[in-house]
């Protein structure tokens, strides 16, 4: 076994964390979730706003990190979508008008046919920037959008209508992979107007500890990685989506399955890693 | 003149930020400095794109080792460059159906555009990004070693942090009594999120921050010009 152990080919390690990842994919393996006060409080941030109230939804991801952050978009969008509340999309990243065609296309066209485009909800797009670009629309929103993603005026868009900058947002709910993203929203937007302005945020697994200084003052709620996306998506659907329990609204909880296995491998592979060192130390080796 | 222009287009703005965040009345000037940032970040991906093609043309015409990586590299760029540009294959907007076609979408399902993004883009990025997790198992493997008390320490954080994150947590430690609810193991990743990865991280930000604000004057006041660079060329 000792020999075995110390010659394996990282190639079966592949292999291992291949089948570690697909099978409970392929089995929809699903375990339970339980809520913790981070995602208890983005949750409640979200849901203590009233019918009509402005939401300024930035999505500042991309493809690489949808597999963490795709299912959290999706969940902040019914959330909102169901609370009527209306939702002023906008991205940092330049891929990021596609997650939110994406989010607007599954959710909201989807779900919410009787929510109106410029009335509930609009696109505002991608303006390049980042912290720049939040520093000006915290003061003048129209010095950067003259119009919206689709090219149509800002001054023809109804919701737009009486928004002079993001001071007048009830909330702000940033999905973030990286720079610019949530950070940059809590430096630039939150703590020079913390009477203005609230933010709640779901960010990658390696960005979550950078973050954690922020909460709970400045950041009173956060999402990390797909874990914190399962909890955010059981609470939404438990109150929500009874209608719609399955398909993309339980693609947080159905990711927590191959996460569960492969996290068990890998401390697996630790402790037979660290069996093989002992044992090499005892024999008098390296 | 060749650094001291570009010195002062690096130190006005800066001071003006700085005087426009203390004077209220000055707050106007910063707003413009931030949109010429916005302007300039814009044009950076102009800078960026040639520089991509200088980079890469130069290591074709060599013939350098890889250099049928760049020919890829630079047919990618192009072609989507072109077609994003040209908006081929866009129809005309749907409010204005008898305009021409570039009057529509871009990132409109069924382009060009939109076939490069959802048949390309995303699936090798996500691919790169997913590969990790093969890196990280195999690395874990050969180099994650108690070797001494801080490596034990880190190990131990490891396992809690990996369990806590999964069901594995609840389920292995929830039949511990409410007394005894901080043992719990999602609890257990929650305080050292909470309590050390915070206090670490405030101790490296607070930190950083000093630095750059030291570094940021020294820039501003024209101490350190070395990001002009040599002023050879």
């Amino acid at each position: 076994m000792y020999e075995l152990l110390k010659n394996l080919d990282r190639r079966w390690i592949f292999l291992m964390m291949l089948l570690c990842v697909s099978v409970p994919i392929l089995l929809q393996s699903r375990f339970p979730e339980k809520p913790t006060g981070l995602a208890q409080a983005v949750f409640d941030e979200i849901d203590q706003l009233e019918e009509g109230d402005r939401v300024l939804m930035a999505f500042d991801f991309d493809p690489a990190s949808e597999g963490e952050l795709g299912p959290m978009a999706t969940a902040f969008s019914y959330h909102c979508a169901s609370k009527k509340l209306r939702m002023y999309y906008m991205a940092l990243w330049p891929v990021g008008p596609q997650m939110i065609d994406e989010a607007i296309r599954n959710v909201v066209e989807t779900d919410f046919p009787d929510l109106v485009y410029g009335e509930d909800y609009v696109n505002l797009g991608f303006k390049s920037g980042g912290e720049g670009v939040i520093k000006v629309i915290t003061t003048d929103i129209r010095q950067l959008y003259t119009t919206d993603a689709l090219g149509t005026s800002i001054d023809a868009i109804p919701m737009m209508q009486g928004v002079d900058n993001i001071r007048q947002m009830d909330l702000i709910v940033n999905v973030s992979a990286g720079t610019a993203g949530t950070k940059e929203w809590v430096q630039y937007a939150v703590t020079p107007y913390p009477e203005d302005l609230r933010i709640v945020a779901g960010c990658t697994g390696v960005q979550a500890p950078l973050l954690y200084p922020y909460i709970p003052d400045q950041l009173p709620g956060l999402l990390g990685a797909i874990k914190g996306a399962a909890e955010y998506e059981e609470l939404v659907m438990s109150k929500y989506g009874e209608d719609v329990m399955a398909g993309i609204y339980s693609e947080a909880r159905r990711r927590m399955g191959p996460q569960l296995i492969a996290h068990l491998l890998m401390i697996a592979l630790i402790i037979a890693g660290n069996v093989i060192y002992f044992t090499d130390r005892r024999r008098g080796g390296r | 003149m060749k650094r001291t222009v570009p010195f002062l287009i690096a130190s006005v703005p800066g001071f003006v930020l700085i005087v426009a965040y203390f004077i209220p009345p000055a707050e106007g000037w910063g707003e413009s400095v931030s949109i010429w940032f916005d302007v300039l970040a814009a044009i950076a991906f102009i800078l960026g794109g040639g520089n991509l093609l200088k980079v890469h043309l130069r290591k074709i015409g060599k013939q350098d080792t890889g250099w049928a990586y760049s020919a890829i590299t630079v047919a990618a760029f192009a072609i989507t460059l072109i077609i994003g540009l040209t908006k081929f294959g866009v129809h005309p907007n749907a409010q204005f159906p008898d305009t021409a076609h570039w009057t529509g979408q871009y990132r409109e399902v069924g382009t060009p555009f939109w076939w490069i993004y959802e048949y390309a883009f995303v699936p090798l990025t996500a691919t790169i990004f997913a590969l990790l997790a093969f890196y990280v198992a195999s690395a874990a493997f050969r180099a994650f070693r108690a070797r001494n008390t801080e490596a034990v320490l880190l190990l131990s954080t490891t396992f809690i942090i990996l369990l806590g994150r999964t069901f594995a947590g609840v389920y292995l430690t929830g039949w511990l009594p409410d007394a005894l609810s901080g043992l719990r193991i999602e609890n257990l990743t929650i305080d050292i999120m909470r309590v050390f990865t915070t206090a670490g991280n405030r101790a490296i930000m607070i930190g950083i921050a000093l630095g750059t604000a030291s570094v940021s004057l020294k820039i501003l006041l024209g101490v350190d010009r070395s990001y002009l660079g040599s002023g050879d060329d």
